[in-house]
């Protein structure tokens, strides 16, 4: 009957392996970061994704050739950009190479009727035809005089410059040789934008290696030249390879050190395997449950959700040695069903935040550990050899036991460093929390001051201020654009703003392109105002035939399409402003504070209060780094609410199934103590806390909560060789986590170091605390 | 003591043009010697009036400010009519601003034109002989009261710009700068030098 039982319990599990492994062949991986962007609860901060996602900062790549001199970089950066745009993969790339900047000044001079901002009522007109040129023979008296005075004849009116000065205040790269050069002129300097989103980190690896390929297959290179990049994508693609690598290298250290520890306990292979098919179990229907229940499956998912479940190892550590000689298995089995269901209480926190990367978390460490603690009761009986051959451990057990009496007697020492750690919290109260994200990069110093360097030589813009909204199509998109440009005139007139910039300055809408097209007189009329507006001008009809001839052109032109910007500078500046979406547009415009060094240099509320007049739905102006910021903090405190949720639901549970407040408090004090200290020694070492620290905190309730009812049940009921068996195996099941997580602890990654250090120390205390703690009174009389 | 020292220093200047002015002919004397004079003012002050001749505007475009200078990199232009606009080299940087409409940052590395014209006017008020030979080949003619340096540019690039600067002065003080466009095009400046009181 029973070996029947046995046979069909194996074939269920094996037929759910098979069906988990044949869906898993058919999952999709991903490793784009935007899962672990936020679900966005407000409609700034949904733009704010949209712009991590589609806008211009996650598709840009800055180049930087280095070593050999001046003009081979210039050469370099030249063929590179040349190669670059055959490719395919970039939108545009700029080096400031003379070709463009001719396109640009063409661009600019041809259309400049259409685009100049003061191609308006009156401009045309005698009067204003009159004021307009004696300005524009004022300017020739200046310094530049000698060079404008070649628009003169053909712009009077000095439209060019008029449209130019839209564009005042941002400043361009320095130039050498033809071509984009650092301030220092050590480097030649190119921006690549590519055609790609931002988030999908496969096709801007294969774009940031395009570039690596491409440089390194130059010709006649000189001897010493290299390329650097940095950029959102780049550091994105960086941050995934080594996590991924270090998770990969972290984890095969930590799984070799837990093999070898319990080749040391059980003294058998066949025990270890079988010890580790709870784990790999857990580890197939989590990533099943996830790709059933998200359609597929994260990265990052894989390698943290395996840690997470590490905590089943235990399981069958537990299983081993507490089985041996167990009189009374009811108690064993429902002590471990009420650590599963403790740590569920706390993994379920992930399963309600707003992040789908952590959603994911949450749903494959829940349905692991709940298979590995199945796996666990019902197939590892069923495989295990009839006679357990384990190292006689009663021995050690009465010396560990003889420790932990003593320990025991140590009740102040929990309560005193409890108390100390929440006088440390308590100083540090203003910052716990890490406000600064980057600390949360992976990115080493040294990249992260290379971006800053070549972010300074491309005066790469500084996108922290923007005014956003969305529009159902283009011309609607540009119409919006040119309304909130009229508010912004004048607040940029009040200083509120030094300035701003729009995908209408290049792209007017057709219905303002028309308009100003309307504005120009026919040649017989501008022929007869002209002759009116030189009266009392030292200049000569027959001086501007140009001028007469361009109006009647401009006039009669079709009006400008995105098409017609191609291969010139504006085309990348609509197409980083103007973004083309599923269902709509989103519209970008970047402001420039009065001072970029202040606090926070624009009064937002004055500008989203101005922007109100322009009726334009959902318009916003957001200050990106105040926003994200916010966002992850809202983010954070989500999280925490719901870990204090989940604790609460664990103390409900435990008073439940012990049916006791005083037994339960003695299962809760030494977790309470182990947070308390790990978060004080965080905080001593000076670190802030992060969302990953809170992770790894509910992982040191979720497996501490087992060492503690552990050592509460045996204190009730059990003998003293299993009560032996047990603390020995308790002592095991620390080692093997203190001693792979304190390996993730070493990493150089921050996020994978935080949840490492978090949770080998805080098990440590939760063991510790727990033997003092919950061991209970029977365990004094013994000694 | 202060004075005592200008003194003394404009002495042994006089004393090396005395000195020097037997030897070279009015005719035939030579740009060190001019530059050697030139490189004692250390600062200088002055107003200026420019007339700009441009083909198709048919009087002169006039503008005033004033111009001052501290040795050897630093000058300041400041134009007051008919529209206000500072142009100020320090350095290497130039910056021109028009108050109220723009202010744009010129590196003259980066510009070697501008760089070019803009060091026929440093270099002639410094007497920086080589950093002149640099951008120009130069002729000297007149005497030591009443000079003029023709600067020609030795680059075809800038040639195409302008054919030549004409600088003439008196000692130590330049009194006009003479630009000649290539196309036809020139400027008059006239210098006049403000006594400090």
């Amino acid at each position: 009957m029973r070996s029947n039982r046995h046979r069909l319990i194996l074939a269920i599990w094996l037929a759910t392996l098979l069906a988990c492994a044949l869906l898993i062949a058919r999952t999709k991986f991903v490793s784009d970061l935007s899962a672990f962007m936020p679900k966005a609860p407000s409609e700034r901060q949904q733009l704010l994704v949209d712009q991590f996602r589609d806008g211009i900062i996650a598709r840009l790549i800055m180049i930087g050739i280095e070593g050999g001199d001046a003009a081979g970089r210039a050469r370099l950066s030249h063929e590179l950009a040349n190669k670059l745009r055959k490719t395919g993969l970039f939108v545009g790339v700029q080096n400031g190479d003379p070709a463009t900047e001719q396109r640009d000044r063409a661009f600019f001079f041809d259309n400049r009727y259409l685009l100049s901002p003061d191609v308006a009522p009156g401009r045309f007109t005698p009067q204003g035809l009159h004021a307009a040129i004696s300005d524009s023979i004022d300017a020739l008296s200046g310094d530049a005089g000698l060079i404008l005075k070649k628009l003169f004849p053909r712009d009077p009116t000095g439209e060019t410059l008029q449209l130019l000065a839209q564009f005042s205040g941002d400043s361009q790269p320095k130039s050498m040789h033809g071509a984009w050069a650092s301030r220092d002129g050590k480097r030649a300097v190119l921006l690549a934008y590519t055609r790609a989103a931002g988030t999908d980190t496969e096709a801007q690896s294969h774009a940031i290696n395009t570039i690596r390929q491409i440089f390194g297959s130059m010709p006649d290179r000189q001897a010493g030249t290299r390329i650097v990049m940095s950029g959102t994508s780049v550091f994105s693609v960086q941050s995934r390879d080594t996590i991924e690598g270090e998770v990969t290298r972290l984890a095969a250290a930590s799984l070799l050190l837990v093999v070898c520890l319990l080749l040391l306990v059980y003294r058998s292979a066949t025990l270890l395997v079988l010890g580790l098919l709870p784990v790999l179990s857990g580890a197939l229907v989590g990533i099943t449950a996830v790709s059933l229940t998200y359609g597929q499956v994260h990265g990052l998912t894989l390698g943290f959700g395996t840690t997470l479940i590490g905590e089943a190892v235990d399981y069958s550590i537990y299983f081993y040695l507490q089985r041996a000689g167990q009189v009374n298995p009811g108690n064993f089995w429902r002590t471990i069903w009420l650590g599963v269901l403790t740590s569920i209480s706390g993994f379920a926190a992930l399963l309600f935040s707003g992040f789908p990367g952590l959603n994911q978390l949450g749903v494959y460490s829940i349905s692991g550990l709940i298979t590995a603690a199945i796996v666990t009761r019902h197939v590892l009986p069923a495989l295990m050899p009839r006679q357990l051959n384990l190292r006689d451990l009663s021995r050690p057990g009465l010396v560990l036991d003889g420790i932990l009496n003593r320990a025991t007697r140590m009740r102040w020492l929990p309560a005193l460093l409890a108390l100390a750690a929440g006088g440390i919290i308590l100083a540090h109260a203003d910052n716990i929390w890490n406000r600064n994200l980057s600390t949360l990069s992976p990115i080493p110093k040294a990249d992260q001051e290379l971006d800053l360097q070549l972010r300074g030589d491309l005066g790469a813009p500084d996108l922290r201020f923007m005014v956003a909204f969305t529009a159902p199509d283009e011309e609607k998109a540009l119409q919006g654009a040119e309304q909130a440009a009229t508010v912004l005139r004048g607040l940029v007139q009040d200083q509120a703003i030094a300035g701003f910039n729009s995908p209408a300055f290049v792209l007017p809408s057709l219905a303002l392109q028309r308009a100003r097209q309307a504005e120009l007189p026919d040649a017989g009329q501008a022929r007869q105002r002209l002759r009116q507006a030189l009266v009392g001008i030292p200049v000569r009809m027959k001086h501007l035939q140009g001028f007469l001839s361009d109006l009647q052109a401009a006039r009669a032109r079709k009006p400008l399409l995105r098409a017609d910007l191609d291969g010139t500078s504006a085309a990348l500046l609509v197409d980083s402003l103007l973004i083309k979406r599923d269902k709509d547009y989103l519209v970008l415009m970047p402001l420039r504070a009065m001072d970029s060094r202040a606090g926070s240099p624009i009064d937002l509320d004055r500008v989203q209060a101005a922007l109100q007049s322009t009726r334009l739905p959902h318009i916003v102006v957001i200050d990106l780094l105040e926003e994200s910021t916010r966002l992850f903090e809202n983010y954070r405190n989500e999280v925490l609410l719901l870990s204090e949720l989940g604790c609460l639901v664990i103390f409900v549970l435990l008073l439940a199934a012990l049916k006791s407040l005083s037994r339960t408090l003695r299962v809760i004090a030494p977790l309470i103590c182990a947070v308390a200290c790990v978060a004080a020694v965080v905080l001593l070492s000076g670190t802030h806390l992060t969302i990953l620290h809170l992770v790894g905190l509910l992982l040191v309730v979720a497996i501490g909560s087992n060492y503690a009812l552990f050592f509460e049940v045996s204190g009730q009921a059990g003998t003293q060789p299993e009560r032996r068996q047990m603390q020995i195996s308790l002592v095991v099941a620390n080692l093997t986590t203190v001693g792979s997580f304190g390996i993730l602890g070493l990493s150089k990654i921050p996020v994978l170091s935080a949840i490492g250090t978090t949770v080998s120390l805080g098990t440590l205390f939760a063991l510790v605390f727990s033997a003092i703690l919950s061991r209970g009174r029977s365990g004094l009389q013994s000694a | 003591m202060k004075i005592l020292e200008k003194t003394r220093f404009s002495a042994i200047a006089w004393l090396v043009l005395v000195l020097a002015a037997p030897v070279a002919r009015a005719d035939d004397w030579q740009p060190s010697q001019l530059m050697h004079i030139l490189s004692q003012n250390k600062t200088g002050r002055a107003t200026f009036v420019e007339k700009k001749y441009i083909g198709i505007i048919e009087h002169p475009i006039v503008s005033t400010g004033d111009l001052s200078f501290i040795s050897p990199d630093k000058l300041e232009k400041r134009t007051l009519t008919p529209r206000p606009e500072s142009l100020i080299l320090n350095g290497g940087i130039l910056t021109i601003d028009q108050p109220g409409k723009r202010r744009m940052t010129v590196s003259l590395e980066e510009h070697p034109e501008v760089s070019a014209f803009i060091e026929s006017i440093r270099g002639t008020l410094a007497g920086d002989l080589s950093a002149l030979e640099k951008f120009y080949a130069l002729k000297l003619t007149g005497s030591v009261e009443k000079w003029q340096l023709v600067l020609i540019p030795r680059q075809e690039r800038m040639r195409s710009i302008f054919s030549r600067i004409r600088i003439g002065g008196s000692h130590a003080d330049v009194k006009t700068i003479d630009l000649d466009q290539s196309d036809g095009d020139h400027s008059e400046m006239v210098i006049t030098k403000v006594i400090s009181q």
